[in-house]
């Protein structure tokens, strides 16, 4: 093995039914590096960091590891542990119900004797050090999903490893909490420890990493040293095309203007949910594109998830078309016209285990009733029309959905909605995990239908995606509405000191 | 050269798929019984046509013997598919349950009198009756599961305890016989026809499901509740009320084997009736190679998975194992049968085959 190189994985082959998911991927992780793996959804860095972790098996290929002769055979999450391999995936994959010390020391132990009074004061050093606001004793599922990432995170270091991989650790931490991972991994890098870091912030790349590798379509297009490959590069070697759309879809939104006389689409007053919000009053017109924005955990997804009926609705008033209605649960919105996209795609949107097809068809059969289900032929219709529709990439489909990879599957979640033919779509963050080739897919029909008349609320925790399509953003600060901005006000500083509030 | 190997992958590919249907394997089990019996004793086969004491017509061997009794097994299996897939838990007090169904079909028979000349309301009134009692007791359970969240085997353990008791109650502990013999042609024969009437109960009651999950959403919206809650209920899905609806399936499933079986004796015993009944429908499921856990489920297989548990029992019955020892020889003959059907074992028997199949090609 090179100086220096602590990881080496030749010519990975990976199949899946119908997908050739690796094809001859070469990956080399030197020490003391933090090692940028980018690509589109379905390029297949979450199936390489999985075979590299023993969750799937390869077809074919070799992975070489500093200080081991001959290639290592991991064939488990456990070997690759017990190699020195730790990996904090994108969804976290701690047990909610279990203690925070629990959780850092879960799989660990060997042996049935269990000092937990030792456990909780390694935990309680181990947290105090990397500033990680939680107690040993605390349940994980009472942390903020933040915090509860970075636990994660701790467990991972806490094990000596030599490589430790970061499958997409930032999608849910604040500003401030990048700030201070960010810290954690640079202090990693001077310990010669080889950082693995997969994520869809380009901002985030070129702010922490040494190198790229960078994927598509299950194969490898090249290795670089961030200094010479710069953004615009970057992008199209993952897209694999010279793209210059993100600049084409800019200020294609009109500015929003209040036209006298119009009934709105949807009205609230005074809304408020048991999820703890403030009572807020919104309304969005026909063929508007509008958004909530705010930090996270300000309330953006409460208020949506209010009009809904995802929550309970405990107060306010809702008019569609100046028609007072209630809503007290979802399907009293759907018959409302209502479409709304969740936030936590795996837990709230798909359902796993069943085919894209009936996952596509699925609210619409809902709205149908019991009695009228669509017959094989018209299902089978439906679904491919959607997947050609929003080129959604399946084998089949007959394929479950949760053998697809995130970007589709949040394709045929919007399929879904689609499908229903909403008079008003909420899209909570659609975006969220997926690769800018489908980000910009979805920008792009939010603004087609708005322009069909489809009026949309859109919220992401990317503002300048925000500044994209909206022409109105909804500013919200610690559960509150603290600000409405449009037209010259619709720009990056001005939404930051809102967001920020006062004198910022 | 080309054709004739695409013949060869188009055959394999059939293999393939015969393979990995859920039905292949309680089908397999089915073939390898048939098979061991034939070999051990064709005898087993016989059938042999006589009179009852009636005097009509019957057919009678082991073959009908498990068409039979494998029937009430079968009726009870197309519930228990459909509260595992909702629920992802089971109900354990079917066997209670058709206790409490049999004796209210008793006591509407008989009247105030244990051992009435002639029958106080028509057959089908009683079972009318004994339906709705049912399928309350059945909605008893699915709320307990459903809005109160209590795991179904905890929730269902309560009427598993009391129902004897219930069902003893309703009769004031009495034992009331029917000696009206129209009675009997639920559970025995229908004179003139040799088949036993069970089995064709169980055909109608699957063609009734069938078309039920032909014309309603029964199986998208069980499927789906079963697999994601959360996100069944932000598609306008209620998933307690699925959930109840299972139970309550599950009931008129309940009262048809109650109405079998005191059909069969013309009488009850509280405290035997259908006993231990409701681990073979929960065995039946599992053996159809569906996930205990909920979700999707195949409800021919778990219908063929009914029957041949009877035929594993009839095997084992025919081979004069002790009746003591019978449910030794089950258990073992059984966890066979659910470790080969279970999904993971699936998995890794088709990875097998592609992997065989890869070599093959190369």
């Amino acid at each position: 093995m090179e100086n220096n190189v602590v990881l080496k994985m030749r010519n990975i082959h990976k199949i899946f039914p119908g997908v050739r998911a690796l094809q001859g991927v070469d990956f080399t992780l030197r020490k003391g590096e933090i090692h940028a793996l980018m690509g589109e959804n379905g390029a297949g860095k979450s199936t390489l960091i999985k075979v590299l972790t023993g969750v799937y098996g390869k077809e074919e290929g070799e992975i070489f590891l500093d200080g081991v002769e001959g290639a290592v055979a991991i064939h488990s999450p456990q070997d690759a542990q017990k190699l020195g391999i730790s990996t904090v995936y994108q969804e976290i994959t701690l047990c909610p119900n279990l203690s925070v010390a629990e959780n850092m020391f879960i799989g660990r132990t060997d042996g049935v004797y269990q000092n937990w009074k030792k456990m909780n004061a390694d935990t309680d050093r181990i947290l105090k050090s990397l500033d990680i606001p939680a107690k040993p004793t605390q349940q994980l599922e009472s942390c903020s999903i933040a915090v509860q990432q970075m636990i994660a995170i701790a467990r991972a270091v806490d094990m000596d490893c030599k490589v430790l991989i970061l499958d997409e650790p930032t999608s849910s931490l604040d500003e401030q909490e990048v700030a201070k991972l960010f810290k954690l991994m640079r202090d990693l890098r001077e310990r010669g420890v080889g950082i693995i870091f997969v994520t869809h912030f380009l901002d985030q790349v070129y702010e922490v990493c040494d190198r790229i590798t960078v994927m598509r379509d299950g194969k490898l297009v090249g290795e670089y040293a961030i200094s010479d490959l710069p953004r615009v590069q970057l992008v199209s070697k993952m897209l694999g095309k010279e793209l210059d759309d993100l600049s084409d879809i800019k200020g294609e939104q009109k500015a929003y203007v209040k036209e006298d006389g119009a009934v709105p689409v949807l009205e609230v007053e005074g809304l408020v949910s048991d999820a703890g919000i403030k009572p807020f009053d919104f309304h969005i017109d026909k063929g508007e594109v509008n958004g909530f924005t705010g930090l996270l955990g300000s309330g953006r997804s409460e208020c949506v998830r209010a009009i809904f009926g995802a929550d309970r609705v405990t107060g306010g008033t809702v008019k569609i078309k100046g028609k007072n209605v209630k809503i007290s649960k979802p399907l009293d919105a759907m018959k409302n016209g209502i479409a709304y996209l969740p936030e936590d795609r795996k837990i709230d949107g798909i359902v796993g285990d069943l085919s894209v097809r009936d996952n596509i068809i699925l609210a619409k059969q809902v709205l149908r009733g019991f009695f009228k289900p669509f017959s094989k032929a018209e299902a089978n219709k439906i679904a491919d029309e959607y997947i050609k529709l929003l080129s959604i990439k399946t084998a089949s489909k007959d394929t479950p959905i949760k053998s697809l990879s995130g970007g589709n599957q949040q394709k045929v979640i919007l399929a879904r909605w689609l499908f229903t033919h909403p008079e008003y779509l909420i899209l909570d963050e659609p975006t969220r995990g997926i690769d800018v080739g489908t980000k910009i897919d979805i920008q792009k029909l939010v603004l087609k239908l708005a322009s069909e008349g489809m009026s949309v609320t859109f919220i992401s925790s990317e503002l300048d995606e925000m500044l994209r399509t909206c022409s109105r953003l909804v500013v919200m600060r610690d559960r509150k509405v603290v600000g409405e901005l449009t037209g010259d006000d619709l720009n990056q500083n001005k939404v930051m000191s809102t967001i920020a509030g006062g004198d910022k | 050269m080309q054709t004739n190997e695409a013949k060869k992958s188009n055959e394999s590919n059939f293999l393939m798929k015969i393979v990995k249907n859920q039905c292949f394997i309680p089908l397999a089990a089915l073939l390898l019984l048939a098979l061991f019996n034939l070999i051990a004793d064709p005898s087993f086969f016989k059938i042999t046509l006589g009179y009852n004491s009636a005097g009509n017509p019957v057919l009678s061997g082991f073959l009908v013997t498990i068409l039979d009794s494998g029937s009430e097994l079968a009726i009870l299996a197309i519930g228990m598919t459909l509260v595992t897939a909702a629920t992802g838990g089971q109900d354990i007090s079917v066997g209670a349950a058709i206790a409490i169904s049999g004796s209210v079909l008793l006591r509407v028979l008989c009247g105030s009198n244990s051992r009435p000349e002639t029958l106080q309301a028509p057959i089908i009134v009683a079972f009318l009756v004994s339906c709705v009692v049912a399928m309350l007791f059945g909605a008893f359970n699915g709320v307990l599961v459903a809005y109160f969240k209590i795991q179904p085997m905890i929730a269902t353990l309560i009427l598993y305890t009391a129902g004897r008791s219930i069902a003893a109650w309703i009769n004031n502990n009495e034992l009331p016989v029917i000696s009206d013999t129209t009675f009997t042609y639920f559970g025995e024969f229908i004179p003139g026809i040799p088949i036993p009437t069970p089995f064709f109960i169980a055909v109608a009651c699957m063609i009734l499901i069938g078309i039920v999950l032909k014309v309603t959403n029964l199986r998208l919206f069980t499927q789906a509740v079963g697999i994601n809650e959360s996100s069944s209920r932000l598609n306008g899905l209620n998933p307690a009320f699925i959930k109840v609806l299972s139970f309550v399936i599950l009931g008129l499933c309940v009262a048809v084997v109650g109405l079998i079986k005191v059909s069969r004796i013309s009488t009850i015993n509280y405290s035997v009736i259908a006993k231990d009944i409701e681990m073979d429908a929960i065995l039946a499921v599992a053996l159809g190679g569906n996930a205990l856990s909920g979700g999707k489920f195949n409800m021919a297989a778990s219908i063929i998975g009914a029957y041949v548990i009877q035929f594993l029992t009839t095997t084992l019955y025919k081979f004069q194992v002790q009746s003591d020892a019978l449910p030794a020889y089950k258990a073992m003959v059984v966890i066979m049968l659910v470790v080969v059907s279970a999904p993971v074992v699936r998995e890794k028997f088709s990875s097998l085959t592609k992997k065989l199949k890869v070599k093959e090609v190369a």
